[in-house]
């Protein structure tokens, strides 16, 4: 028999109980719309975790001032001093395992542009930031050695900085004014977007630490220090080393605390890409169970058909259907099944997944190999499930078939 | 004529549990080409057990059956389903049509076993259609049709695959008594007009009265086999 005429067949039977068969596949159709849906937003949480990271830089150690005991009295990380732009150059200078290193000072400032004026994230930071942080520069330079050695009135700005000031003029060589100091615009960085915690990093001016600390906070100390390790592999090493030098550096003996932090993002970025991808993995497998559940409802289905449809086998088999006739058409009718209920379900797990980019703002992400595993994994469902009613019905005695009542 | 059926010594035993229950015992017979011969007897005489494996539907338990001069009794179930689609067209006592389905598309579906073109199988059902006196109705399906119509469309489907041999099982059982009447006449009308061969399972003799040769199984054994001195043919 021709596969055309068997899948019209099949196709026939199916439309001779649309109710049933739409309730059979309805197992599929939830079953892959769940799967692709749940992968796209396990995918998206994937994606999403993976381009904050680039955005924090790659290998990047924070070292932060912390505890420290002054006549009893135990100073939180944030009120103490110890960092110095001293111990920054060190660690560059000193450790074989870090690549750069940079002080941080930071201040939330009033800036102003002519008429118009915007609160922003003001950041003093050496020429090492740009390739810790992995900021590029959109127009003109970022700020180099010569404007920390002289504490230079010059700023880079960030792209929301420049939108808000500066609208669609370009703000290269225009001057802005912090505390009333005039600060030249020699650059503006190329947009970041937001971080992990969901702040503006394009909402930021950045000028000399040296101008930071003199000009406008008159501080000696810095708030942060940040190094960018050689590679991946050394980030511990590297941890190791800055921990010793800078214990070294400000004389703490061996019975006493750090009065520093160092923190490694590296591991806060893989703990955070781990847990998607558990996500993901947990989603995915909770689906394909309702997946395997819809595929128990299409056998259950098939088999109640071949029961009720017994005397159609045995007619068909007296006027010359072989087995592999009865089994093909049994089998063909639940691949359909299954093949178009995994088809509706990929149509409703990429509408639910736009819905949720869309109504929710989850970052869904359809892999277009999941949409083509869904599917085909839709209709070995159908062959799997489909398998042993068919066979059921093709292993029929035609005579015991054709009495039945 | 030549010779269509022969069966050697054909027994059938059936284990019922641990009690063997005897259905043929020893049935030695031939059958022409062009013959048309009914087969009595009582249930339980053997001749729905002698039809079945006539019909290519069950195994003898011991014996020989050869069909146009070939062994078939022990060929495999896809050949039987090759010989059931090609030689053997069935009448049943029920009729056995596919519900909704229509009577045209019921004649079809031993065509849809063979690999005929849809525009042949059209065409040959509507041809057998014709034979059997079923020109209009075709789209109608099995539950709007009467009794007698319904064993048209079955008999018009026996016919569609130009088969050599027409098994009967008390096609008439079913239908009141001026309708059988109509149906055997259609049937001596096919064995005179066309020279089809059929084989008719009854128990009632005025049904078997149509038929040219009469065989009366009992208790799985044949007991008469005589040709009908009463029969007149088709022109009653």
């Amino acid at each position: 028999m021709q596969w055309f005429m068997t899948f019209r067949i099949a196709l026939r039977a199916l439309a001779r109980n649309k109710l049933r068969a739409f309730l059979t596949m309805l197992g599929i159709i939830i079953g892959v719309g769940a799967v692709i849906a749940m992968v796209a937003i396990g995918e998206g949480a994937k994606a999403t975790i993976r381009a904050q990271i680039a955005s924090l830089g790659t290998n990047v150690l924070i070292v932060l001032p912390g505890s420290n005991v002054q006549g009893g009295v135990r100073f939180g990380s944030g009120a103490v001093r110890t960092l110095v732009d001293d111990d920054a150059k060190a660690i560059a200078r000193e450790l074989p395992s870090v690549s750069f290193a940079s002080p941080l000072v930071r201040r939330q400032e009033q800036v102003i542009a002519g008429n118009l004026n915007w609160g922003t994230l003001v950041q003093g930071v050496g020429p090492e930031i740009q390739q810790i942080r992995d900021w590029d520069v959109a127009d003109g330079r970022f700020l180099h050695e010569g404007d920390v050695d002289s504490a230079a009135k010059v700023a880079v700005i960030g792209e929301t900085v420049a939108r808000q000031l500066f609208g669609y003029d370009t703000p290269t060589d225009a001057v802005i004014r912090i505390r009333n100091i005039p600060f030249r615009i020699v650059g503006v960085l190329a947009r970041k977007g937001q971080s992990s915690q969901g702040t503006d990093q394009d909402d930021t001016v950045m000028i000399p630490y040296t101008t930071m600390q003199k000009r406008l906070m008159r501080i000696t100390w810095v708030h942060t220090i940040l190094v960018k390790a050689v590679s991946a592999e050394r980030v511990e090493e590297a941890e190791e080393q800055i921990t010793t030098l800078l214990r070294q550096r400000h004389r703490i003996g061996p019975e006493r605390d750090d009065d520093f932090n160092v923190r490694n993002l590296s591991d806060i970025a893989e703990a955070a890409s781990t847990t998607a991808r558990v996500m993901g993995i947990l989603l995915g497998s909770v689906a394909s169970i309702s997946l395997l559940v819809g595929g128990i409802g299409i056998m259950n289905i098939m088999l109640v058909s071949v029961t009720e449809r017994t005397r159609e086998i045995g007619i068909r088999m007296a006027v010359g259907a072989r087995s592999r006739d009865i089994m093909l058409q049994f089998l063909v009718e639940a691949v359909v099944m299954a093949a178009t209920g995994g088809l509706i379900g990929i149509l409703l797990g990429i509408g639910s997944s736009e819905l949720l980019k869309k109504w929710a703002q989850w970052p869904t992400l359809i892999d277009p190999a999941i949409v083509a595993v869904a599917f085909l994994f839709s209709g070995a469902v159908g062959v799997f499930f489909g398998f042993y009613p068919a066979q059921k019905a093709a292993n029929l005695d035609p005579i015991e078939a054709l009495r039945y009542e | 004529m030549s010779e269509l059926i022969r069966v050697l010594d054909l027994h059938k035993t059936y284990r019922m549990g641990d009690v063997e229950v005897p259905a043929l015992r020893g049935i030695n017979l031939k059958i022409d080409r062009g013959e048309f011969v009914a087969v009595m007897g009582a249930s339980g005489s053997g001749k729905s057990t002698f039809m079945n494996i006539l019909g290519c539907l069950d195994r003898p338990s011991s014996g020989r059956y050869f069909l146009e001069d070939a062994e078939v009794g022990s060929l495999s179930a896809d050949q039987w389903a090759y010989i059931r689609n090609k030689r053997i067209g069935f009448v049943f006592q029920g009729f056995n049509l596919l519900a909704r389905t229509t009577a045209l598309e019921n004649v079809e579906l031993p065509m849809m076993y063979n690999g005929f073109s849809s525009r042949e199988r059209h065409a040959r059902a509507l041809e057998v259609l014709g034979l059997v006196g079923l020109g209009d109705r075709l789209d109608h399906t099995p539950n709007r049709l009467s009794g007698g119509q319904q064993q048209r469309v079955a008999i018009a489907r026996a016919l569609v695959n130009r088969p050599s041999l027409i098994l009967a099982d008390e096609p008439t059982g079913n239908l009141d008594s001026t309708t059988s009447k109509e149906i055997m006449i259609l049937f001596e009308r096919l064995n005179t007009d066309q020279g089809m061969t059929i084989i008719l399972v009854t128990h009632e003799h005025d049904i078997a009265e149509h038929a040219r040769r009469q065989i009366a199984f009992k208790d799985g054994v044949v007991i008469s086999d005589s040709s009908n001195r009463a029969w007149a043919g088709a022109v009653r």
